[in-house]
């Protein structure tokens, strides 16, 4: 197990250093990033301004090890446009996030392994119809056109629901269902394959030939295993969730990293822009490396090959 | 067929001769999957409106009216109403049922041409992985585990906000960015295949590398691509909608579906077909194009339906 989890916790760091190059070099995508961040009219002395403010006059692999040792410390570099820490910012406006991704995840959960579970019970049955319906349509919807139908039904035309901000928790209900209903065919299909597999499996049988209830055979034996990649995708899909909910958050005006993200793309902030692609891409990894140990933990075939 | 039973040898037996031909059994299953079917007329509609959209089209796409403006679509009540406009007009007077269908050939052309740029990527290094196996497998791996930690739609947008966006920038960052479902599904194709007898019977004839893959690997797994193709299509053209509605991608006064939605973002309160229509339409084409997708893996692999 230790030495899986090294080697795991080995490659995890590799990755995590391969992206802050990727994120860092973003910068240089169109060239001179000073004369990028410059407007129109700038003259020369002002684009030589912005230069040195934002240290592009150094040499670029000093600029890198520079921003990555401050990265590790936890200093995500300077927002120039809000004059305040990039890190102060974010971590201001993450929980708001996590909160959103929790919420999401779990109606995701709730609407997709209950489905998945029933439809692998009876193949091809009315039930089943009903799941692929529901996973093959939340496969095409877009997300922003679902979240603002939803949005025109259900806050304006019946006023149920409010439509912006986070003053209660019933504010939450919309956005979350919008960001979650994207990962639930996944889960969905994922779910029905593993009961699938293992209700055909032949402990399962011996369990029904003992005699045990079959809510028992199915709850305690088969979905205790079928669930198990369940729990590492709904780990991978809260990741892409947190990087997705750029969308969701721009259309409920909600005060998190990805409503933020946007407004940093929209001035051009660039160390913010840096630190937030950073921070979501160490957190998924993090998320990915915590779900293969998990799984290994669990299932001691994985730890072997 | 397995089932068939040889009771004497050289004589048929009843099942085999009731057996129809392979051919027919093809055509039996593509007719009888009823989510090819329409998958595949829809998509094939909405082609040919984006091809012939200069002759169908009641009006331009870019020609503002704004005496015009604000007509609801003709199932609504109201003075304004006027079959000159089935589908209205926008805030700007310009023609939706024009810029409906303008936009078709938008979601399409980008749809298409990311994926085949993510196809490219994603198949090189999926196969690679897959038939050298080794240290090419583990770095196809790591690379395959450092595109998927990035946040596509967030990579995206600032890529496109740093380079200035246009056509050609928003087909080469969605390309460079969803290969990742194309590497995984080919890799594993390309596992299955490597080690089959004609594989082994080409590299003995002393056929080179590339030869094997070319033409004993690709046929093989060409199945399995054309249905990723269909899906990262898919995946594409909603990201591509996600893009434009927030401003980053297709820029005014292009008629892409995402930036219609975004353009009517403000008039929900009033005039919410604006919304409705231009986002039914990306969830069509997108649907048509899965179901295309789905009905291929059926037919072509049955036993990858779970």
């Amino acid at each position: 197990m230790l030495a899986y989890a090294l080697k795991r916790l080995g490659i995890a760091l590799l990755v995590a250093l391969t992206v802050s190059i990727i994120t860092f070099s973003m910068v240089y995508l169109p060239g001179d990033p000073a004369m990028a961040l410059a407007p129109e009219s700038a003259s020369q002395e002002d684009i030589e301004h912005i230069r040195r403010v934002y240290g592009f006059d150094r040499p670029i692999l000093v600029q890198y090890f520079d921003w990555l040792v401050n990265a590790v410390q936890g200093d995500f570099g300077h927002s120039h446009y809000l004059n305040e820490p990039a890190a102060n910012v974010i971590f201001d406006r993450l929980p708001t996030t996590m909160l959103l991704g929790a919420c999401a995840i779990t109606f995701a959960l709730l609407l997709s392994i209950p489905l998945g579970v029933l439809a692998a019970i009876r193949p091809n049955s009315i039930i089943d119809r009903i799941a692929l319906t529901i996973a093959v349509v939340g496969q095409a919807m877009p997300t922003f056109w679902f979240a603002l139908t939803m949005m025109l039904w259900f806050g304006i035309t019946w006023r149920l629901l409010p439509i912006t901000g986070t003053a209660s928790w019933k504010n939450f209900i919309m956005p979350a269902v919008a960001l979650g209903y994207y990962v639930t065919p996944g889960v969905m299909r994922l779910t029905r394959a593993g009961m699938l597999d293992v209700l055909a499996s032949d402990y399962i049988r011996t369990a029904r030939a003992k005699g045990l209830r079959p809510m028992r055979v199915l709850f305690k034996h088969a979905l205790r295993n079928a669930i198990l990649p369940v729990v590492s995708l709904a780990a991978v899909q809260f990741g892409f969730m947190l990087g997705g909910s750029i969308v969701i958050e721009t259309i409920f005006a909600i005060n998190g990293l990805g409503f933020l993200a946007w407004e940093s793309i929209q001035r051009a902030d660039l160390p913010m822009m840096q630190a937030i692609v950073l921070v979501l891409s160490v957190f998924y990894i993090a998320l990915t490396l915590l779900a293969d140990l998990l799984n290994a933990f669990l299932d001691p075939r994985i730890r072997v090959s | 067929m397995a089932n068939v039973s040889i009771t004497r040898a050289g004589i048929p037996t009843a099942e085999e001769i009731l057996e129809p031909a392979p051919g027919a059994v093809l055509r039996r299953r593509i007719f009888g999957n009823t989510g090819l079917i329409i998958g595949a007329t829809v998509l094939l509609i909405i082609v040919l409106v984006a091809l012939f959209a200069d002759f169908i089209s009641p009006g331009d796409p870019y020609d503002q009216v704004l005496s015009r403006k604000l007509i609801p679509p003709i199932w609504h009540d109201g003075a304004k109403v006027t079959w000159d406009h089935p589908l209205g007009t926008d805030a700007l007077g310009r023609d939706y049922l024009t810029r409906l269908f303008y936009g078709a050939r938008i979601s399409l052309f980008i749809g298409f041409a990311a994926m085949i740029i993510s196809g490219i990527i994603g198949t090189t290094l999926g196969v690679m992985a897959g038939y050298f196996g080794g240290r090419v497998d583990m770095v196809v791996n790591f690379i395959l585990t450092t595109r998927l930690s990035l946040p596509v739609v967030l990579v995206a947008l600032a890529v496109v906000s740093l380079i200035g966006s246009s056509l050609t920038v928003v087909i080469w960052v969605l390309g460079l960015l969803i290969w990742d479902r194309f590497a995984v599904v080919m890799r594993s194709a390309t596992q299955q295949i490597r080690n089959l007898e004609f594989v082994s019977a080409a590299q003995a004839l002393g056929c080179s590398t590339p030869r094997i893959i070319l033409s004993e690997i690709m046929p093989n797994i060409a199945n399995h691509l054309i249905v990723v193709a269909t899906l990262e299509m898919a995946h594409a053209i909603l990201l591509e909608a996600a893009l434009s509605f927030l401003g980053l991608g297709v820029q005014p006064p292009e008629p892409s579906w995402g930036l219609m939605v975004a353009e009517a973002k403000g008039l929900i309160f009033f005039d919410a077909w604006l919304i409705g229509i231009p986002g039914a339409a990306i969830f069509i084409l997108v649907l048509a194009i899965n179901l295309l997708g789905d009905g291929i893996r059926d037919v072509t692999a049955p036993e990858n339906r779970n």
